[in-house]
């Protein structure tokens, strides 16, 4: 096959991937996107995307089951019943327009992909294994953009009934017993969609406290959620292994044994940046820790090959790499570019979501800052009532000598879509009076940002 | 169009290096021919640097400040006709106007590799170039605290090549705004305006450079190697006066007004003749003593940029009005800065005078490699005993330092009375050996 040579080569085709080519082909710059599998990555595929898709059909269904029994709204109505393969269907379908979606994106830019896995045989050389046999690319420039995948429990190796996030997006039906091993983001989105389905969820924790990465106030009512949707959380406890039927997980808590009845097996202890199996042994590029080490433009140790997204470590989100592969897109066409950024802002789309941008009181209290803090409650706020969403609130962070703006913070029902408030607030440098000048519109769940800004400065209106 | 460089010429005999001091002309500029461009200054001159043809400035080849190797390109115009530059120093890459992309960014955009190459012709090409230096140095804000600016002024930050550390913020939280940017590219970080009696932290970093760097280097120069003896003695003046009045007053029209400056130079002159080891260069690398025959008399000068030092020729052979005359052109020129090298250069032994301002008592520094320095202080009627009683006399000091590695304090003190003498019985300088 002969060679092929272009300016940039995006190794991997998910949201840094793709965003980087897009951008690349915008400046006019030569570029090849390879991935082996659809476009898209992780998020489209089987992250971000199918689970909002999953989570909203299992919100549907759950508010019908709600009906079926009296509700204080006045409406009733029969008992539902799922087809989950329809549903899954209609997930695939959404993934699958968003997938083409990308591909006509990147052509639209004249950036031209590759199907097949690639290989680095050097830096400037990388080999993809495609269907009809190896094409070797020479590129100026590589845009490392591997990702991550699921971590394995190595006594609970995925299979069987023990599955990942990826297989649990395509059950044909909701697992009678559903156990899930860890209770970060995903297990928690998955679980609560799952025990809105109808499955008896089940979720172990090794450490003493779910969503470890968010402060007790802000979890406090997820955890409310899960017990009203009979979630049994486990905390404190280690899976060790299915039982010997396969129809269990054995757990220890306290140093007892105990086994936890379960169809299916979720692992969600967490992702690992991709980094094995493309060659990385091949190119002279440092590591730190279990990522990539790259710098403030997305450089890594090797002149002209950058890393970006979930392959250069935490925060894992769509969003950054999408901001890190436009950056570096740029950087190679020239611009004098830097990370600049001052939050990534991070959701948990539980019952109710969390939204976090930017610094909690205790981080920023630890970074050395003197802070002034204060939440206002949805109990509080008008639109909130009439959605029957009154559990949650929005949370400020502000330096206490000039009120700038440190970080904010919310939970709540659909609170996911503050986070361009938030994120839109601390990037511009806003202060607390800034915030609290902005007429926002009535009746909406948006108004408690702007009480918390008022309650922070002493004197909000509505509590 | 074709390129022309224009090199450091030679400024001077064994000159091998100069430093830039000023530029008359920026990047984009159209020069005239013998138009100035540029003044550099030696190890005592300031040479201009004309423009040798017409054309357009494309490129400068250093900063204010910067010490420039004689033969190395200075200035890049692009001129009418092939130039004079071969391809290897062709002007830096002209950036090609992009499209869309560089529409926010009034910069123009170089090519990654050209930007690495001409890294000094990228920001001075800016229609707005960034602040000079030396009031870029001082952070507007706590160190380590970030800059808090919207991402749009980040973004036109970083096109214009510009680090928002450096920048003040005058927004709520000191946020930087696009009008403290618009500031700083053109004023650069100036500090705020304080009130009245508010403490003034402020540090003003004023560069070393030019002039002044070269006094800093000489002082350092001759205080650090020269063991030096200050001997200080008293001189009646009254009878110098009376005759200096009364040859002002019979002066021709044409003759300049004699200062005291002449009458100390001729009585140096002959003190030089019985003790000529005063009039030498010690050249303390090669451990030799160069004893010069003429007398090379340096005069220390105040103008505007500093202190300079012309030097009058040959006084041994020099009369009064010859020497008088000589010293105000001198410092004429050197006021006006139009002194030439080889005006400001060669001094065998330096006189030092601040006139009005002398003093009573001053510690002159030796011009290295001189080995003597005689200075002047302030002439003021004093009391003076006369063994009867105390009459009013003109007194006038002589400050003046020696180099002791080569000069004994007693051939100093010898050399010191016999000027004493000589002014005090001024006809005794006018007697012919």
């Amino acid at each position: 096959m002969a060679e092929l040579t272009c300016k940039v080569l995006v190794i991997g085709g998910g949201p840094g991937g793709y965003v980087a080519g897009i951008r690349a082909g915008q400046l006019g710059l030569d570029t090849i996107v390879v991935d082996a599998e659809a476009l898209g990555g992780t998020c489209l595929n089987v992250g971000c995307i199918p689970s909002k898709a999953i989570i909203h059909a299992a919100d549907e269904f759950e508010k019908a089951t709600h009906f079926a029994n009296s509700s204080a709204l006045g409406i009733s109505a029969g008992k539902p019943k799922l087809d989950l393969t329809k549903t899954v269907a209609w997930k695939d379908g959404i993934v699958k327009r968003l997938t083409t979606g990308v591909g006509g994106l990147l052509k639209k830019n004249k950036v031209r992909t590759l199907k097949g896995w690639a290989t680095f045989a050097d830096g400037k050389t990388v080999d993809v294994k495609m269907a009809d046999g190896v094409q070797r690319v020479h590129a100026e420039h590589v845009i490392i953009a591997t990702g991550s995948i699921p971590v394995e429990l190595p006594f609970l190796k995925f299979g069987g009934n023990v599955i990942s996030s990826t297989g649990a997006l395509a059950l044909d039906e909701p697992p009678k017993n559903f156990a899930i091993v860890g209770a970060g983001y995903i297990g928690l989105e998955l679980g609560i969609a799952f025990a809105k389905f109808g499955s008896k969820v089940t979720v172990v924790e090794a450490m003493d406290r779910i969503l470890p990465t968010y402060d007790a106030e802000m979890t406090k009512p997820v955890a409310k959620r899960l017990k009203d949707l009979g979630v049994s959380v486990i905390l404190g406890a280690k899976a060790k292994g299915l039982s010997k039927n396969g129809k269990a997980l054995e757990i220890e808590q306290n140093g007892k044994a105990e086994n936890i009845p379960a169809d299916k097996v979720l692992i969600t202890v967490g992702r690992k940046p991709l980094t094995e199996g493309w060659g990385r042994e091949n190119i002279a590029i440092d590591m730190d820790g279990r990522h990539i080490r790259i710098d403030d433009r997305c450089r890594t140790s090797m002149n002209g090959v950058y890393a970006i997204g979930d392959v250069t470590g935490e925060p894992m989100l769509a969003h950054r790499a999408m901001a890190q592969g436009e950056m570096v897109a740029e950087i190679i066409a020239g611009h004098n570019r830097r990370w600049d950024k001052i939050a990534v802002p991070a959701i948990c789309f539980t019952d109710p979501e969390i939204v976090s941008c930017g610094l909690s009181p205790d981080e920023a209290k630890s970074a050395g800052y003197r802070i002034k803090t204060a939440n206002f409650p949805f109990m509080a706020n008008g639109r909130a009532m009439t959605m029957e969403a009154e559990e949650g609130f929005v949370r400020v962070v502000a330096r206490e000598e000039d009120h700038l703006l440190l970080g904010l913070q919310a939970v709540g029902r659909g609170v996911s879509e503050l986070s361009a408030a938030f994120g839109l607030a601390l990037e511009m440098g806003a202060r607390l009076e800034d915030v609290a000048g902005t007429i926002h519109a009535h009746p909406t769940q948006g108004e408690a940002l702007q009480e918390a800004m008022l309650r922070t400065l002493g004197h909000a209106l509505h509590i | 169009m074709g390129v022309h460089v224009i090199k450091l010429p030679d400024v001077g005999e064994g000159v091998a290096e100069a430093e830039l001091v000023e530029w008359m002309v920026k990047p984009g500029d159209n020069v005239m021919e013998d138009q100035i461009l540029a003044a550099v200054m030696t190890d005592k001159a300031t040479v201009e640097i004309p423009s040798p043809v017409i054309g357009k400035v494309t490129w400068l080849g250093a900063e204010t400040g910067e010490i420039v190797a004689v033969g190395s390109p200075i200035v890049r115009l692009d001129v009418d006709g092939a130039g004079n530059a071969k391809d290897g120093e062709a002007a830096p890459v002209k950036a090609e106007p992009k499209k869309a992309e560089t529409k926010a960014a009034p910069r123009p955009e170089p090519k990654p590799a050209t930007k690495v190459e001409a890294p000094q012709s990228a920001p001075k090409s800016a229609p707005k170039s960034p602040a000079p230096a030396s009031a870029a140095n001082k952070a507007p804000r706590k160190e380590g605290e970030k800059p808090l600016a919207s991402p749009a002024v980040r973004k036109r930050a970083a096109d214009a090549g510009v680090d928002l550390r450096r920048v003040p913020g005058t927004g709520p939280a000191g946020r930087i705004t696009h009008e403290d940017l618009d500031g700083y590219f053109e004023h650069g970080a100036a500090a705020p305006v304080g009130r009245s009696r508010a403490a003034d932290t402020s540090v003003k970093e004023i560069p070393v450079i030019g002039l002044r760097r070269k006094i800093a280097e000489k002082m350092t120069v001759s205080r650090s190697r020269i063991p030096d003896i200050v001997y200080v003695d008293e001189v009646d003046m009254t009878a110098l006066e009376e005759l200096r009045a009364k040859l002002n007053k019979e002066k021709a029209p044409d003759q300049v007004k004699l200062t005291v400056l002449p009458f100390l130079m001729r009585a140096m002159a002959k003190a030089i003749a019985d003790q000529p080891q005063v009039n030498s260069h010690f050249d303390d690398e090669a451990g030799v003593v160069k004893q010069f025959g003429g007398v090379h008399i340096g005069v220390a000068a105040q103008t505007d940029g500093g202190l300079v030092v012309p030097v009058v020729r040959h006084v041994e052979a020099r009369g009064l009005w010859d020497c008088a005359s000589e010293v105000a052109r001198l410092a004429e020129a050197a006021k006006k800065g139009s002194a030439t090298r080889e005006e400001l250069s060669g001094s065998t032994i330096t006189i030092t005078s601040l006139g009005a301002l002398g003093g009573i008592v001053t510690t002159p520094v030796i011009n290295h490699p001189e080995v003597a320095i005689v200075g002047v202080n302030k002439m003021q009627v004093r009391p003076h005993w006369d063994g009867a009683s105390f009459t009013p006399r003109r007194m006038m000091n002589l400050s003046c330092a020696f180099d002791h590695r080569i000069i004994d304090g007693w051939n100093a003190a010898v050399f010191v009375q016999r000027i004493k003498t000589l002014l005090e019985n001024p006809a005794m300088i006018f007697i012919e050996d």
